[in-house]
């Protein structure tokens, strides 16, 4: 994975604060390198503060305190349009009065590159999307795939190192918004060209990026390649923000071999890693992925500890089953089991034992209510 | 295959038919007649409404600048010898016929309509006719020698070309009349006397004014309308709120407060006086010429330019000048190029209506016009109401119907009228 020293940071935000109205912050004290070459993902829920330092790095917003840097220089004062960078918008914003060709001329033309320098650097952006042949038409006449397609080579066409998206599939139907997640990663990797996207689908997040920074409250939650931000989510925010989870309450009783015994709040004791409790006594939330949970007793390590669970659901998915559990009085604790040919199908009113590997489970910090 | 046959049988033709055997379109025109009649119903009254009040009377007054039977009605033996005799110079029969129409014009009252119809051609020849006529009674044959004996003038050519013009109820003179020309006696279509030149340079003012006034509304809107469309909400409301204000002000009100800031010892000099920027002695003349016209008028037409720019502008995200800005352009390159070309349905709009507006415009520019600001509309209005030539008023309102009607053809050609957004 790309390294994030200093040294070699080709973005670089520094206790970045911004505030829109002199109360409330927005963005609080960010700190981000991102190193050139990368597909960086900021994923939260709206209102995190995200699109928000997109804008300061597209210089559309200015940061109320701090530096950001692209490639060592300081961007603050730099107007957006000397700053170089490409940038695809949610609604695509292709100009309406002008053709394809023309939307895609107008960054070369704005740096006043001869006309057959045009046309070849058009008829290459064009092909790259798969859009060659379109160049006459209106953005009025193509549908939401091929606006954005157009909208992608235009933010490309004058070659720029940094490309900015913000929320740009969110327009598309989930088939094509998984096809054009896998032909962007693609093109941006194939170019070498540094990506900074925005986005509030997970899944989205999760399937393009390097790394992803997930953002809540103005605060980077935690950055990490999309598996470690998966399996070992460092803060509960995180943990249920990406994918599904399982929560339970309950208090440390102790810590020891990197193992915390957790004691639930109806009296049932499970294993856990501690990720950011510290001494016993303390309330934790266990997060526990529905995959994660097994029922099956032979397969259960020897001495774990159990819950006992009572089958309420048994929803067919197709691909995979999905069981709704009580688990320590809570209603909702799913598991998910994979359809394969020897898999049990749990029967609602069923009494069943489930446990998991205490590196699974993981002690996270109780949110305040 | 056999099912669908039966469910939708086709005759040989191939038309569909319904299945009881009705052609398909009968039954669908069928089965929206009632909803056809139902809204017909609804309009109606707006319709017979506009009929009456609207196109009925347009019409009759359009057809007036051309027709004008006051000399034919009223003089009949007259006209039967202009119509029996073409061309021919007037002998003792035609003056036997012009008494004997005198004398019955002086019954029945009509001898000035008819002595001010021929003055419209003819200046100064209204008296001759009430002179005569008051005379016609003691008037003797022969009747040429006696004719001339009351007035030699009788004796004038171009007088008498007149007459056979006006003898005819449908006549082109007034539209001469409007475009500055007459037809000579000699039958050639010439200028008229330079000091009766008025309309020509009345309409080329009121299209050069109301140019001017356009494109002063569009500069003065633009960045208006710009405003209102970015702003946030509730100060975008408080703004609109002050760009309709004039719109709920009685129009003589805004157009006499002009007067009291623009005229000599108005509020606008006073203060240049007494800031000292400008001499006692050399006030500015604001007002009674162009400058008073198009700076009251400006003020009064500004709405109808800003209003359906910013609902232009309004529907234009934000996120076009941004990504014009992300591509490198400068924010003029983005307005230039970005911007404006979509607010150009809104500049259409409104540049055309505040025209169409500012070429009819009456009272504004008979207040604080004077002589050099008033407009077309002005004199239209003046052969209305006072000269009481009705023709010669619909002749220079067909002349501006016409003429705006031409300036919007030329715009659907260039602009296009499907681009525009009225709100």
């Amino acid at each position: 994975m790309a390294s994030t020293s200093g040294r070699d940071a080709f973005v670089e935000f520094e206790r970045v604060q911004k505030s829109y109205d002199g109360e409330t912050l927005v963005v609080k004290d960010l700190n981000l390198r991102i190193p050139k070459g990368e597909f960086l993902t900021m994923l939260g829920p709206s209102g995190s503060g995200k699109t928000t330092c997109l804008m300061m790095l597209a210089g559309f917003e200015t940061a109320t305190h701090g530096d950001i840097r692209l490639d060592g220089r300081p961007i603050n004062h730099i107007p957006p349009h000397k700053r170089g960078i490409g940038m695809v918008f949610q609604n695509y914003a292709l100009f309406p009065h002008m053709t394809i060709a023309e939307n895609l001329s107008f960054p070369l033309e704005v740096r006043g590159m001869g006309k057959s320098e045009r046309e070849g650097k058009i008829r290459r952006a064009l092909d790259m999307v798969e859009m060659g042949g379109f160049e006459g038409r209106r953005p009025a006449q193509l549908s939401g795939g091929q606006q954005q397609r157009v909208a992608l080579a235009r933010a490309l066409v004058f070659e720029p190192e940094l490309v900015l998206m913000d929320e740009p599939l969110g327009a598309l139907d989930k088939q094509l918004r998984e096809k054009m997640q896998f032909e962007i990663t693609h093109l941006a990797h194939n170019l070498g060209i540094t990506t900074v996207y925005v986005t509030h689908d997970q899944t989205e997040a999760l399937t393009m990026s390097d790394r992803v920074a997930v953002f809540n409250d103005g605060r980077i939650q935690q950055i990490a390649p999309p598996d470690e931000l998966y399996e070992s989510p460092q803060n509960s925010f995180v943990a249920q923000f990406i994918g599904e989870n399982n929560t339970l309450e309950g208090t440390v009783k102790e810590i020891k071999g990197g193992v915390a015994l957790v004691e639930l709040d109806d009296g049932g004791v499970i294993d856990a890693k501690p990720v950011n409790v510290e001494r016993p006594g303390e309330r934790t939330l266990v997060s526990i992925r529905p995959e994660r949970v097994e029922f099956n007793r032979e397969r259960l390590q020897a001495g774990v500890h159990t819950l006992k669970a009572e089958v309420l659901e048994f929803i067919y998915m197709g691909d995979i089953f999905r069981t709704r559990l009580r688990v320590a009085g809570c209603d909702d604790f799913i598991i998910k089991t994979r359809n394969a040919p020897d898999q049990r199908r749990l029967q609602p009113g069923e009494q069943i034992e489930i446990g998991w590997l205490p590196e699974d489970c993981r002690a996270l910090d109780l949110p305040a209510r | 295959m056999a099912d669908t046959a039966a469910d939708m049988p086709t005759d040989i033709v191939g038309a569909l038919r319904t299945p009881d055997g009705r052609p398909l379109k009968q039954a669908l025109a069928q089965a929206e007649r009632r909803a056809r009649i139902r809204a017909l119903v609804l309009v109606l009254p707006l319709l017979a409404f506009v009929l009456l009040t609207f196109i009925i009377p347009i019409g009759q007054m359009l057809s007036r600048s051309l027709l004008n039977d006051t000399f034919s009605a009223n003089m009949p033996a007259l006209t039967r010898w202009f119509d029996e005799n073409p061309g021919a110079e007037p002998d003792e029969a035609a003056f036997e016929a012009l008494v004997m129409d005198l004398r019955a014009a002086k019954e029945a009252r009509t001898q000035g309509a008819v002595g001010t119809r021929i003055n419209y051609e003819v200046p100064g020849t209204r008296s001759l006719f009430t002179k005569t006529a008051r005379r016609a009674d003691r008037i003797e044959p022969p009747y040429r020698e006696a004719v001339l004996d009351v007035d030699k003038d009788w004796a004038r050519r171009d007088l008498w070309a007149a007459m056979r013009s006006a003898a005819a109820p449908v006549t082109t003179n007034f539209y001469q009349a409007a475009l500055d020309r007459k037809i000579t006696p000699e039958g050639e279509f010439a200028f008229a006397d330079k000091q009766s030149r008025i309309y020509i340079t009345l309409f080329v003012r009121t299209f050069v004014l109301a140019l001017a006034i356009t494109g002063l509304c569009l500069v003065l809107g633009f960045p208006v309308a710009h405003l209102l469309a970015v702003l946030p909400m509730r100060k975008a409301s408080l703004l609109l709120i002050l760009v309709l204000l004039p719109f709920w002000t009685s129009l003589l009100v805004r157009t006499t407060s002009w007067m009291v800031l623009l005229q000599g010892q108005g509020v606008i000099n006073d203060t240049l006086v007494a800031l000292g920027v400008l001499g006692d002695e050399n006030r500015l003349s604001l007002m009674y010429n162009q400058a008073g016209t198009i700076i009251a008028m400006t003020h009064i037409l500004l709405p109808f330019m800003i209003l359906p720019l910013y609902s232009v502008m309004k529907t234009i995200p934000p996120s076009y000048a941004r990504a014009a800005r992300s591509l490198g352009a400068t924010s003029w390159t983005t307005f230039r190029r970005i911007y404006v070309p979509q607010t150009v349905p809104g500049i259409g709009a409104g540049a055309i209506l505040v025209f169409i507006l500012a070429v009819g415009y009456y009272i504004t520019p008979a207040l604080v016009g004077g002589a050099t600001g008033t407009l077309i509309s002005n004199q239209i209005a003046f052969h209305m109401q006072e000269s009481l030539n009705w023709s010669l008023a619909a002749a220079l309102a067909t002349m501006l119907l016409a003429a705006v009607l031409v300036l919007y053809w030329v715009y659907d050609r260039i602009v296009g009228i499907d681009n525009m957004k009225l709100g």
